[in-house]
Formats: C-alpha cells, sequence, structure tokens
C-alpha cells in the first residue's frame, strides 16, 4: 500500500538537519577570526529549500512512512511551509540585526534551524513518543536561543525560567502519553483515536487528555498557563522573540489541533468548554496586562497571550471550520507578529537601546519606512480591515459563532476593541513629532538586503491575507479535511501500524 | 456606457487610492504632494459626478450595481451600488476632497506626503461606507475609516493630539465589536451578508434576538453620529483634527448608516426604540445648543453646535415619515456643506491669529471684510435662514415631526433652533464686530487668498443653489426613500410634505415595511 520512501515523508525535517550539520561542521573548522555571517546565508537557502521540499510533498499520496510515526498531508505540509517561512524571515532579520562580533554567531544559525526541526516534527509525527521527543528538539534549541544574550543579566535569567517551566510542561505532556497508553496499549495517533472511546479506564483517558492540554497550553502561552512569557521575551533577543512568538506556537497550535481532534474527538464535550474559559481568560488577562505596560516587549508579550485565546476561540466552532479558522489565523499571526518583531529589532538594535513606547516617538519621522511598517504591522494585530488580523479574527470568531459560542464572540471582539488601545498608543508614539530634548539618543535604522527581504515577507503576507485570503484559507481548508478526515469512521490508518508491528 | 456604468464605482474607490500611492511615491518637493492631492480629488469628483448625470430618478432599487465574489467561504462578495440615498452622499464627499486639498495647502507645512495619502485613503474609505452593500464589504470600510483620521489627528493635533486621536477611533472602534458579532450571527442564520438578501429574510428570524441584534448595530452608528449621550468624542475630535479631514467626515458615516442599515434593516426594531431616540435626539439638539452658548473655543462651539444639528437629523429619520427622511438626507447634504464652509473659515482664521480662544477676538470685520461676509453667510445658512439649504431640511423635519409625530418633541425642538440662532450670531458678534481686540490689532492683517476663496466660493453658492431649489435634489433623494406601497415614487412638489405618509402607529407597520423589500427585489 505504502509506495512511498519512508524518506520523502520527511525530506524537509532532512534538508533542515543537514543545513543545520553542515553549519556547525563549516563553524567548528574555521578560524575563529572569520566572520560567521556567511553561515546565516546558509540557513536561509536551507529553510527555503526546506519550504520547497514541503511543497513538493503535495505531490506525494497522503500517508504515513516510518512505520506510522510520521504522515505528510495538506495539514502537515501547511504548517511546514509556516513554520520554514518564519524561519526563513527570522534568519534573514538575524543576518542584519545580529552584531558582527557576537560569539557563537554559527551556533546560533544552527540552533533555529534544528528548532526548525523539531517543530516541524511536531506537526508531521503522528506518534506520541515522536510528538515528545520533536517538542524537546525544539523546545531545548529555543531554551538555548533565550540565552543568547549572556553578557546581560537578562538573558540568563529568562532562559532559566524558560528552560525550568518549560520542562515542567513537557514533563505534564509525557505523563499523558504515559497514561494513554496506559489505557490503551498504544501511542499512534491514530490507533489511539479507535481505542480511546472503548478504553476500559476512562479516568485514565481524562487525566491523559488534561495534563496533555497543559503541556500544549503551556506552549502557545495561554492563560493560565502564561506566566513565562513576559519575561522569557525581555530577556530574549529581539530575532529569537520573533522566532518564539511564532514559530514554536504554530507547531503548538498544530499539535493542539491533533490532540483534540484526532486523539480525543470523541470528549469534545469536555474539552470544548475547557478551551472556550482558556480562550477568555488568555484574551482578558492578556490584553488587560498588556494595557498597563510600558516596556514594548513586555506589551507584546501580553497581546500575543491574547491571540493564543483569540486563535483557541476558533476551536469552539464545528469540526473542518473550526481547524481551517484556526491555521488561518496562526498564518496571519505568524505574519505580523513577526514583522512588528522585525521592525522593533530593526529600530532598537541588538542591545536594544529603545525599550518602552515612548522611546519609539517620532519613529515616522526619523524613518517613515520603519515608521509606517509597524503601523502596518500594528493595525493588523488591531485587527483594522484589509490586513491578515482581521480576516483572522473574522474567520475564528465566525466559525465560533457558527458554534454556538455567542458569548465567547461577544467577549472576545470586545477584547479586541480593548487591545486597541494599546497598539495604537504604541501606533500613534511613533507618529507624533520626536521631543526636542532627548534627539540624538535614537539612531537611524540601518536597512540591509536581508532585513529588508525580512519586512518585505511579512508585510506582503499580512497584506495579501488581508485583501486576497482566499488562497491561504482555500489551503487551510484542505489542510483541515485531512486531519478531521481519518479517524472518523475509517478503519484504513490503523492497518499500516498493524501490519508494521 | 454600460461599461462606464459598471464600473464607475470601482473608479470613484481606486482613483483615491491610486492618487495616495502616487503621492507617497512621489517626492516631497515644492507642494508636489498637494498637487498630485488636488488633481486626484478633482477626478474623483468628477467620476462621481458621473452617477447624478446617469441616475434614473424614479427607479427603485440600486443602481450602478457590481456584485462580485470577494471570498468564497464565507460568501463575501465585492458588492456595491447607489441608491436616491447614497447618490448625493458621494457626490458631497466628492466635492468636499478637493476643497479639503485647498484648505490645507497652507495649514499643513509638514509631512505632507504622510498627510495627503493618508488623507485620499480616507476618502476611499468615505466611499466605500456609501457603496457598500455587502455587510462585510461595509465593515471594512467602516473600520477602515478610522485610521488615517485617527492617525492625523495624532500627528497634526493642536495640543494634544494622541490623546484625542486614542479617543476617537476607541469610541468607535469598541462599539463595531458588538456590531461585527451581530452582523456574523445574522450571517450563521441567513448565509448571506448581502444587504439585498438580508432585508427580504430578516423578517422570518426570531425577534428576541433580532432585538439585541437591531440595538448592536444602532449602537454603532450612534456613537459615529454621535447621539446624545455617547458624544464624548466630538469636541476633541474637533479641537484636535486637521480642518480638511473633520469637515470631510463630520457626522456623515453614522447617518447614513443609521438609514441604510438600522432602518433598511430592521424597521420593526427600528421603530420599537424610535421613542427613545427621538427623545434622545431632542435632548441632544437642546444640550448641544446650551453648551455651545458657553464654550469659549470656537472648535468647541462648532463641535456642540454640530452636536445640536446632527440630533436634529436623528429626529428626522426615527419620525419614520417620507418626509422626514427626505429632510433628514437633505440636511446632512446641507449641514456637510455649511459646516464645511464654517470650518474652512475658522480655520484661516486660526492659521492667521494662532488662537482659537473666542474672547482673544475682536473687530475682526473691518480688517477681513471678505472673510466677515463669508463667515456671516455661512452662518446665516447653518441658522436655517429661508432661501438657504439649511432651511429647507429644517422644515421638512420639523413639519414632519410637528404633524405627525409629536408636537411636543417638535416645539421643545425648535428651541433648540432659536438657541442655534443665537450662539452663532453671537460667536459673529465676538469674532468680527466690536472693539479691535489686542490679537487682531498686532497681528498684520490678511484677508482670504485665492485659494480659499475658491474653496468657500463653491460651497456657498451651492448653499444658496440648494435653498433655492431643492426640487432638483429632492426627486433623486425620494428615489431611495419610498416608503409607501406606490411602487412610483410622487414627487411633483417635493417641498411640500407628503399626505400620506404610512407610519401612524405601530399597528399598521408590517404591511408598509414589506413593499419597499419587494419592490426592491
Amino acid at each position: 500500500m505504502n509506495q512511498v520512501p519512508d524518506i520523502f515523508r520527511i525530506l524537509p525535517e532532512v534538508v533542515l538537519t543537514l543545513t543545520g550539520v553542515v553549519i556547525m561542521l563549516i563553524d567548528a573548522s574555521l578560524p575563529t577570526s572569520w566572520p560567521r555571517r556567511p553561515l546565516g546565508w546558509v540557513a536561509a537557502i536551507g529553510s527555503t529549500a526546506a519550504i520547497w521540499t514541503s511543497l513538493w510533498q503535495l505531490s506525494l499520496p497522503q500517508g504515513t512512512g516510518f512505520y506510522s510515526t510520521v504522515e505528510t498531508s495538506a495539514f502537515t505540509v501547511f504548517f511546514h511551509v509556516l513554520i520554514c517561512g518564519i524561519v526563513l524571515v527570522v534568519l534573514l532579520l538575524s543576518l542584519d540585526t545580529l552584531p558582527a562580533q557576537s560569539h557563537h554567531q554559527g551556533e546560533f544559525y544552527a540552533l533555529i534551524v534544528f528548532g526548525a526541526v523539531g517543530m516541524c516534527l511536531m506537526t508531521s509525527a503522528v506518534e506520541l513518543l515522536l510528538v515528545f521527543i520533536a517538542l524537546e528538539i525544539s523546545s531545548i534549541s529555543t531554551y538555548i536561543l533565550t540565552g543568547y544574550r549572556k553578557q546581560t543579566a537578562k538573558g540568563p535569567e529568562a532562559a532559566i525560567k524558560y528552560f525550568l517551566l518549560g520542562s515542567f510542561a513537557t514533563a505534564f505532556f509525557l505523563y499523558g502519553i504515559a497514561l494513554v497508553f496506559g489505557a490503551t496499549g498504544t501511542t499512534q495517533i491514530y490507533a489511539l483515536a479507535h481505542l480511546i472511546p472503548t478504553a476500559q479506564n476512562q479516568g485514565f483517558v481524562l487525566a491523559a487528555l488534561a495534563l496533555m492540554l497543559v503541556g500544549v497550553l503551556f506552549k502557545v502561552s495561554a492563560a493560565p498557563f502564561h506566566v513565562w512569557t513576559p519575561d522569557v521575551y525581555e530577556g530574549a533577543p529581539l530575532p529569537v522573540v520573533a522566532l518564539l512568538s511564532t514559530a514554536p506556537k504554530a507547531a503548538a497550535f498544530a499539535l493542539l489541533l491533533r490532540v483534540v481532534y484526532e486523539i480525543f474527538p470523541n470528549l469534545h464535550t469536555l474539552w470544548t468548554p475547557l478551551l472556550w474559559i482558556v480562550a477568555i481568560l488568555s484574551m482578558t488577562v492578556g490584553n488587560f496586562a498588556a494595557l498597563r505596560q510600558k516596556n514594548v516587549k513586555r506589551m507584546l508579550a501580553y497581546s500575543s497571550i491574547a491571540h493564543a485565546g483569540y486563535l483557541i476561540a476558533a476551536f469552539a466552532g464545528v469540526g473542518a471550520n473550526g481547524i481551517a479558522a484556526a491555521s488561518f489565523y496562526t498564518v496571519a499571526y505568524a505574519a505580523m507578529n513577526a514583522g512588528v518583531f522585525a521592525v522593533i529589532a530593526l529600530v532598537a538594535g541588538y542591545d536594544e537601546q529603545l525599550s518602552v513606547i515612548e522611546d519609539f516617538r517620532g519613529l515616522l519621522y526619523r524613518s517613515p519606512l520603519s515608521g509606517s511598517l509597524l503601523i502596518l504591522f500594528l493595525i493588523s494585530l488591531v485587527g483594522i480591515p484589509f490586513t491578515g488580523g482581521f480576516f483572522g479574527k473574522f474567520y475564528a470568531f465566525s466559525t465560533a459563532m457558527d458554534g454556538g459560542a455567542i458569548a465567547l464572540v461577544i467577549i472576545g471582539l470586545l477584547n479586541s476593541g480593548l487591545a486597541a488601545a494599546y497598539y495604537l498608543r504604541f501606533a500613534l508614539a511613533s507618529v507624533q513629532r520626536p521631543a526636542e530634548n532627548n534627539q540624538p539618543a535614537a539612531p537611524k535604522p540601518a536597512f540591509g538586503a536581508a532585513v529588508i527581504a525580512a519586512l518585505f515577507l511579512a508585510a506582503a503576507a499580512t497584506l495579501v491575507l488581508g485583501i486576497a485570503p482566499g488562497a491561504t484559507l482555500g489551503a487551510a481548508q484542505s489542510a483541515a479535511h485531512t486531519l478531521q478526515a481519518p479517524p472518523v469512521e475509517t478503519t484504513q490508518p490503523a492497518i499500516p501500524l498493524q501490519s508494521h508491528q | 456606457m454600460t461599461a462606464i456604468n459598471y464600473s464607475i464605482l470601482a473608479l470613484i474607490l481606486l482613483a483615491p487610492l491610486a492618487g495616495a500611492l502616487a503621492v507617497s511615491l512621489a517626492p516631497d518637493r515644492a507642494k508636489l504632494p498637494n498637487w498630485i492631492a488636488l488633481a486626484t480629488t478633482l477626478v474623483t469628483f468628477l467620476l462621481t459626478l458621473h452617477l447624478p448625470a446617469h441616475f434614473a430618478a424614479g427607479q427603485s432599487g440600486f443602481q450602478f450595481e457590481v456584485n462580485q465574489p470577494w471570498i468564497e467561504n464565507p460568501a463575501i462578495f465585492y458588492h456595491v451600488g447607489i441608491d436616491g440615498l447614497s447618490l448625493w452622499l458621494v457626490v458631497l464627499v466628492g466635492l468636499l476632497a478637493p476643497i479639503g486639498v485647498v484648505a490645507s495647502w497652507n495649514a499643513i507645512e509638514s509631512r505632507r506626503k504622510v498627510f495627503y495619502s493618508l488623507f485620499l485613503v480616507q476618502q476611499t474609505a468615505m466611499f466605500g461606507v456609501f457603496v457598500s452593500l455587502d455587510l462585510i464589504l461595509y465593515y471594512a470600510f467602516w473600520e477602515l475609516s478610522l485610521l488615517p483620521m485617527a492617525v492625523l489627528i495624532a500627528m497634526y493635533g493642536r495640543k494634544n493630539g494622541p490623546r484625542a486621536a486614542l479617543k476617537f477611533f476607541l469610541f468607535t472602534f469598541i462599539p463595531s465589536a458588538p456590531l461585527l458579532v451581530a452582523i456574523l450571527w445574522l450571517y450563521t442564520q441567513t448565509r448571506t451578508f448581502n444587504f439585498v438578501e438580508l432585508q427580504s429574510q430578516i423578517a422570518v428570524l426570531p425577534a428576541g434576538a433580532l432585538f439585541w441584534v437591531a440595538l448592536a448595530f444602532l449602537f454603532a452608528f450612534a456613537v459615529k453620529v454621535p447621539v446624545f449621550p455617547l458624544h464624548g468624542w466630538l469636541a476633541d475630535t474637533y479641537n484636535e483634527a486637521p480642518v480638511a479631514l473633520a469637515m470631510v467626515v463630520a457626522g456623515k458615516l453614522g447617518l447614513y448608516s443609521m438609514l441604510r442599515f438600522h432602518i433598511g434593516l430592521f424597521p420593526v426594531q427600528a421603530r420599537q426604540i424610535a421613542p427613545l431616540l427621538i427623545a434622545l435626539a431632542v435632548i441632544g439638539i437642546l444640550y448641544g445648543a446650551c453648551l455651545a452658548l458657553v464654550q469659549r473655543d470656537f472648535w468647541r462651539l462648532l463641535a456642540y453646535a454640530a452636536l445640536s444639528h446632527l440630533s436634529l437629523i436623528v429626529l428626522g429619520i426615527y419620525g419614520f415619515t417620507f418626509t422626514g427622511w427626505t429632510g433628514a438626507i437633505y440636511q446632512i447634504l446641507s449641514h456637510g456643506i455649511i459646516d464645511g464652509a464654517l470650518f474652512l473659515l475658522l480655520g484661516a482664521i486660526e492659521l492667521r491669529y494662532g488662537s482659537s480662544q473666542i474672547p482673544d477676538y475682536g473687530g475682526l470685520a473691518s480688517k477681513l471684510p471678505r472673510a466677515a461676509t463669508y463667515f456671516v453667510l455661512a452662518t446665516l445658512g447653518m441658522i436655517g435662514l429661508p432661501l438657504l439649504s439649511g432651511f429647507v431640511g429644517e422644515f421638512l423635519i420639523f413639519s414632519s415631526t410637528f404633524t405627525e409625530v409629536s408636537r411636543g418633541w417638535a416645539i421643545a425642538a425648535a428651541v433648540g433652533v432659536i438657541l442655534g440662532a443665537a450662539y452663532m450670531l453671537w460667536l459673529v458678534q465676538r469674532l468680527f464686530h466690536g472693539p479691535e481686540s489686542a490679537l487682531v490689532a498686532t497681528k498684520p492683517p490678511v484677508d482670504l487668498y485665492r485659494g480659499e476663496l475658491a474653496a468657500l466660493t463653491p460651497l456657498l453658492l451651492l448653499m444658496l443653489f440648494m435653498g433655492v431649489s431643492p426640487a432638483l435634489w429632492l426627486n433623486q433623494i425620494q428615489s431611495g426613500v419610498h416608503l409607501d406601497a406606490q411602487p412610483k415614487p410622487a414627487v411633483n412638489s417635493p417641498a411640500i410634505p407628503q399626505p400620506r405618509i404610512v407610519f401612524v402607529s405601530p399597528d399598521n407597520a408590517p404591511a408598509p415595511i414589506q413593499s419597499p423589500r419587494e419592490v426592491q427585489r
């Protein structure tokens, strides 16, 4: 039945791994005095190749490989392209914003690429143990990247905080896997979907669901598992924050979709209200906390918590529409959030001379291009029409409305109205005339070719998603169908599992 | 010609955007952005004139209609079209735009590229609101219209720009959240965002839920107008906004939306809530007039005067009479023109003397005779002198309110009009007459120059013209407002109130409401 060579099923991951290994090897063999910047271009080429190979995977028949542990489908391709796209933007951004003399630059690029391997694998693995390994690969890379600025006090603090809390959360996830294995005797996702409704010990199943949700919700920084977010964002270098706030979240949302729609679809009466509560909490906590922030990174950290809430609201939608809306939102959010951090990274510089909103005053006068891009990304975060953020919210809330969650929609949209206050305060600070007294402090940002490419990609994605969302939505819908199709009634997916065993 | 008719609305929407792009790409050299903006707005104005020239009066339903799919799922269409209600509003926005550019010619000295490109984007958003017949498209333009305004208030605000900008933005943005919820709810019930289809399907939806949905629509629009207790943003916005934007934006969007999307979609619910709105409108008329009497800053005075006048239009709208609606639309146009002229004049005065405090002025008439003449003319229009455009709308609204709604409210509202005359004439007296103030005496007198005259003269001529021969406009307006069962809107003597107005008591409400929908289908 399975004619496709197994290696094709993980081709993007293989490409990324090879890229990372090559970077590490070159980095180790080059004399220390040589610049490491070209390695960033190697990584960028590698992630572009990974995007191409993922798209090529669309021509493969949908199916699994390596003893039913990884899958290729429209769903995995969707998230692979998204994650590799984010990684590409982050790499381009890092190329121009990392100082040339910073230490271990080769490792920095290699870690980003290795992190991407983990994230990609998280979306394509259909075996919980592999999912866990992928989760760890991506987490460990990001822990290290968070502490990249060793010379500052906040960098290592953030890394340790992230590491401790993150390990704790992944342990929850692992414990969930153990329980589900105890209840059913398997960790293969499709097999689980069949065995869970008839499992002897439903108590184990419920506990497993709860523990796995904790692990994943931590990764997407949804309330009440969000406390790490602002500190980590504040300590990490800006390009890493651009990555952290988007790519691992995209992967974790893909995992969340798999967990709730593929493993536990029969318990949806249980997890739907749970996710509603998480959604409402995340939006409200995120927005109210963000209102009070003066530090830009902390404000955007809380805003990302709120966005996780909007996204989870889409889970209230019924079936494929909810999945499609959530997937679409992930893309829109990734484009605008990576964009906004890219602008801040460019303007504030590696050592973050500008850290509070007031520092951005007059940005539009200093640098019209970065000022207008900042405004574009911020209004997309607000959800103004003709930007990606609008359709993201629109789809999320319209599917939630279809699912009958009117209260959730009202709270969500009121929240997004409230959120406009702090985004706009930031945007309007940049159009205000600069104050005369502290003029010389802020340098004019220097645009390199790479950072312009990064900004262009993010801005183009934000606008395209806002004006012509049809193509992306179509991709999200076909992804949703592949995710939803197998476990419903066909017994097909279970067969390869048994035959291989 | 059919090809032009088909694409005219798209051209009107795209022309300012193209201009905005051109402004942002062109170098900021020697008034080049100004000239590009002026050319764009003039071309756009000419394009809008195509609409009344080829508008078939007396024909019901939407004209120049285009309905193309934009997004498949959910089914969002690029659906635009105009009727008698929106026709002249589109032309008015088209007319005010070049005048706004001329008004900003010398007032805006820095960041001209940003100013003019955002000004043009604002224009597209305004056109979009008036022509959209798909609720999501409409909502998109409605939201888009906030942004250039907010940014420009923040950039060019007189004292406290960013604060006023944030206030303006949030006041409209937060109520639009329930509006979006309501639109989404309608979609889940009917699977369409199409205004015309929704009109025909709305009656079968559950009444209890419709009440809240209609309320959500009304709330968003009432803030935008603003209706009495929701006017918190108005004074700050008038005070801080650049003149050109304030005159283009003031009032129209909310009132139009009330007529089209509140009364048009939810006639039954709108009638239920009409008594409340009539009361709020009358309170708004009196409250705005009283506050205008005691302002020391002429922008704030103009803001509260606008609250008073816009409330009068709300009174006309929620009287649910044919005459009242006709008058309301006429008054929206007239108020747009007169308010625009007053904005220009006060902006010109502030530019010369650098103050908006009324007590700083006095005896301007001898220094700036042309400005004084124009100002008095505009004032007379504002207070509704017969033969000027302000009279026609006010008369229609008052006569319908008095004869068919409630004498008490009509009399109370009329008191507001008397107060209106008082504060406007007192303003003229304090600014232009009396002894010369220190400020006026020290600065060199510079009367209105050619650009300003070129901007003001058409407005005042139009004000006179609309006052003398209202029939020209009323014909086409009324083809959009017909309420009664007869398919042919009888408009032989438009200024005279029509005797057979439909809605007197709620008992016979459902029957006549059916008809306009059927006609439009």
